[in-house]
């Protein structure tokens, strides 16, 4: 056995795409490592801290410390989440400095999926014969924050993915944690926009790293051809 | 132009989003102004340095700016310009009208201004008898309509070409046709000539002010701008404190920047510099003019971590590139800042409460940071006027209970597994095909389908991965 990883799998993903996080369970498997579950996660705290309920995302924050604190990594197979704890953890805590150095080790080794598999796990799929064309979608934390652009189309493309680039595939999908819901109109809207650049390329698979998105998108998906996946999922199923 | 609570964006931004008219004028507008950015910047040798040296020069301006504004004071009454300090808008209006009475002004020609939008200064002057015409082509437009700005730099960018036609048709009392533009612009033209000829006083904003010499300056493309501050005997400019370059040094780092920022051009067409009246010896130019400060709330800012909001130098570049802006329109925030600028500006000059979803009218994508000259960061000050909803307790009980309970759940995994799995027990009626079907009226996301959750949790798989 190799080296163990914590698997942080997001509350979307334990509780609506299930399926997400087996898919990343596997991927990190085969490339060689030991995935822990800590069942006591839930959830990072990002709804709170965007609402700008700052007290209860504190809360969570360490929760989160000390769930994760002990591990050498934590993967989570979400950009937004990840930004969370790198970028915001950080932040918060930094009222109180002992919390605030244990929210920056922890940041530092908290990775997004695509992001480990590349740069620390150095893991390479074998290119598939029948693997699909594929759009991309830059979830907006991930690629703005965390700046991985390259990473999720390196691995799609190793795994012998054709990438074909819709306009603006970092234009946001209208999601936004709770303004989906506090601006439906607008919400609804912008990703009747994503869509319709996602659905004016050839192919029929839009793939994102962020579950939100996806759940933003497949709720509007039905006016499109397009079938909305998960990276890992994707990634699994094609290197099986 | 009544505030931005929840209902009134939401009812706005509903409108707008149905009507193709207007998405169809936003969107080919603002592509435009984000394709011709991006070009403009490239043009450069090194763009995001520059962008740090505007952001430092900013910075440092606003650390000591009022001692530059002293300066700029001092160096404008050198040169003849009086100079005065407005606390608020009413003190700002009441000046203007105060200098127009002085000179039994009837009629004011006004050049393109945001700070004299915010301080709705149209309406007041109508109301003391003086006519405001606005020559800006669009603003112009949007006079004529009645309506405000629906973008910092592009105000009637939701207007088409036949609803131009229409009201230039009604202006001159006779139908124009809608296609031939050069035929509506030289109609505007005429008629603003004769204004520019009547006018006793003209009125313009300031891009910005320069301390060392006490110049105001004027970023135009129409010429409209030089006109209305050389053609009638008195000019007035009002300028939001926070718009001093101190040397013409930082001045040109602020210009090179503005016009590639705003509309994709290397330098607007015109840009002028007013340093006091005319001299003797000039052939022409006012023979006073007459300078305003407004604060309006701005210093109120500083020193606060909302201060580098006032870094801003207005070009729009922000509402481009936001994907709300973009749906919602200018007019949905109901005040004359919109997109991702004036979600900031607005709660802090106008009131939270009564801006209350301006706040929340971003996903917080970020594409408007990347956009910024300045680099402002307004995600961030967007989530700290999140937070101030919550502690000012402007943010209703219901949503206050359901936030802090959902908190308390998360903090409790015992909790959150058996709530999950009650939930997970009374969708079963309603979930088909791993979405959620209700009724669209009673669907929170309107027409977009709710995830059901899933069968078995992940944590529920978890030993039995393979």
């Amino acid at each position: 056995m190799g080296e163990r990883v914590a698997l942080l799998v997001t509350c979307l993903v334990d509780q609506i795409m299930p399926e997400v996080g087996v898919a990343t369970v596997r991927l990190l498997r085969r490339a060689g490592y030991e995935v822990d579950f800590p069942t006591d996660q839930t959830c990072c705290g990002q709804p709170f801290f965007n609402s700008g309920f700052r007290d209860q995302a504190i809360k969570l924050a360490k929760r989160a410390i000390e769930i994760f604190e002990d591990y050498s990594a934590v993967v989570l197979p979400s950009g937004s989440c990840t930004t969370m704890i790198r970028a915001e953890y950080p932040h918060v805590l930094e009222p109180w400095l002992d919390w605030h150095q244990r929210a920056r080790r922890l940041a530092a080794k908290t990775f997004e999926l695509s992001e480990f598999l590349v740069h620390q796990a150095h893991w390479q799929p074998l290119a598939a014969a029948n693997a699909p064309s594929v759009t991309y979608h830059d979830s907006c934390h991930m690629n703005r924050m965390l700046h991985l652009k390259q990473e999720p189309r390196a691995l799609l493309s190793a795994a012998g993915c054709t990438l074909v680039e819709m306009a603006e595939s970092d234009r946001c999908c209208g999601f936004g944690g709770l303004f989906s819901i506090r601006m439906p109109e607008v919400s609804n809207a912008m990703t009747a926009e994503k869509l319709r650049r996602a659905a004016s390329v050839e192919t029929d698979l839009l793939v994102t790293a962020d579950p939100g998105c996806l759940m933003q998108m497949r709720g509007l998906i039905k006016n499109t051809h397009l079938r909305a996946e998960h990276l890992a999922v994707v990634l699994e199923e094609i290197t099986r | 132009m009544n505030g931005a609570t929840f209902k009134q964006f939401r009812s706005g931004a509903a409108r707008a989003t149905t009507d193709s008219q207007l998405q169809g004028a936003i969107d080919r507008a603002t592509e435009r102004f984000r394709t011709h950015r991006v070009d403009a910047l490239a043009e450069l040798p090194d763009a995001d340095a520059l962008r740090d040296q505007l952001k430092a020069i900013r910075s440092a301006t606003l650390a000591r700016l009022a001692d530059h504004l002293e300066t700029f004071e001092r160096q404008a009454q050198a040169a003849g310009a009086h100079v005065y300090w407005a606390q608020d808008g009413e003190e700002a209006v009441q000046i203007v009208i105060d200098i127009a009475r002085q000179h039994n002004a009837r009629l004011a020609v006004k050049s393109k201004s945001m700070a004299t939008e915010e301080i709705h200064l149209n309406h007041a002057l109508s109301a003391a008898g003086i006519t405001p015409v606005e020559t800006d082509l669009g603003e112009w437009i949007i006079q004529l309509a009645g309506e405000p700005p629906s973008h910092i730099i592009g105000p009637a960018l939701h207007k088409t070409r036949a609803q131009v036609a229409e009201l230039f048709s009604r202006e001159v009392g006779r139908p124009l046709p809608p296609d031939d533009i050069p035929m509506l612009t030289a109609e505007a033209r005429r008629l603003l000539r004769e204004k520019f000829l009547a006018a006793d006083i003209g009125i313009s904003g300031a891009n910005l002010g320069v301390a060392e010499t006490g110049s105001v300056v004027l970023v135009t493309n129409e010429g409209n701008g030089r006109l209305v501050t050389s053609a009638p005997a008195v000019h007035i400019a009002v300028m939001g404190i926070e718009k001093i370059a101190p040397t013409w040094d930082d001045a040109a780092v602020w210009l090179s920047l503005l016009a590639r920022s705003a509309t994709g051009q290397p330098l607007s067409i015109y840009t002028s510099a007013i340093t006091g009246p005319a001299r003797p010896d000039d052939p022409d130019g006012p023979r006073e003019v007459h300078i305003i400060l407004l604060d309006n709330g701005r210093s109120q800012q500083l020193g606060t971590s909302f201060e580098e909001v006032l870094q801003c130098i207005r070009c729009g570049a922000c509402l481009n590139v936001c994907p709300v802006y973009q749906e919602a329109g200018g007019h949905s925030y109901g005040n004359p800042y919109s997109g991702p600028i004036g979600a900031v500006v607005a709660p802090l000059l106008f009131g939270l409460e009564s801006h209350e979803a301006l706040p929340h009218a971003s996903s917080l994508c970020g594409a408007c940071l990347e956009a910024c000259p300045v680099r402002i960061d307004l995600p961030r000050m967007l989530l700290e006027l999140r937070g101030d909803e919550v502690s000012e307790r402007i943010i209703p009980w219901p949503e206050r209970f359901a936030e802090q309970s959902a908190a308390f759940v998360m903090g409790h995994v015992r909790l959150y597994r058996f709530l999950t799995g009650l939930a997970r027990f009374f969708q079963r009626p309603l979930a088909r095909h791993s979405s959620i079907r209700i009724p669209r009226r009673l669907n929170p996301a309107g027409e977009r389908e709710l995830p059901a959750l899933a069968q078995r949790s992940f944590r529920a798989m978890w030993d039995e991965i393979e």
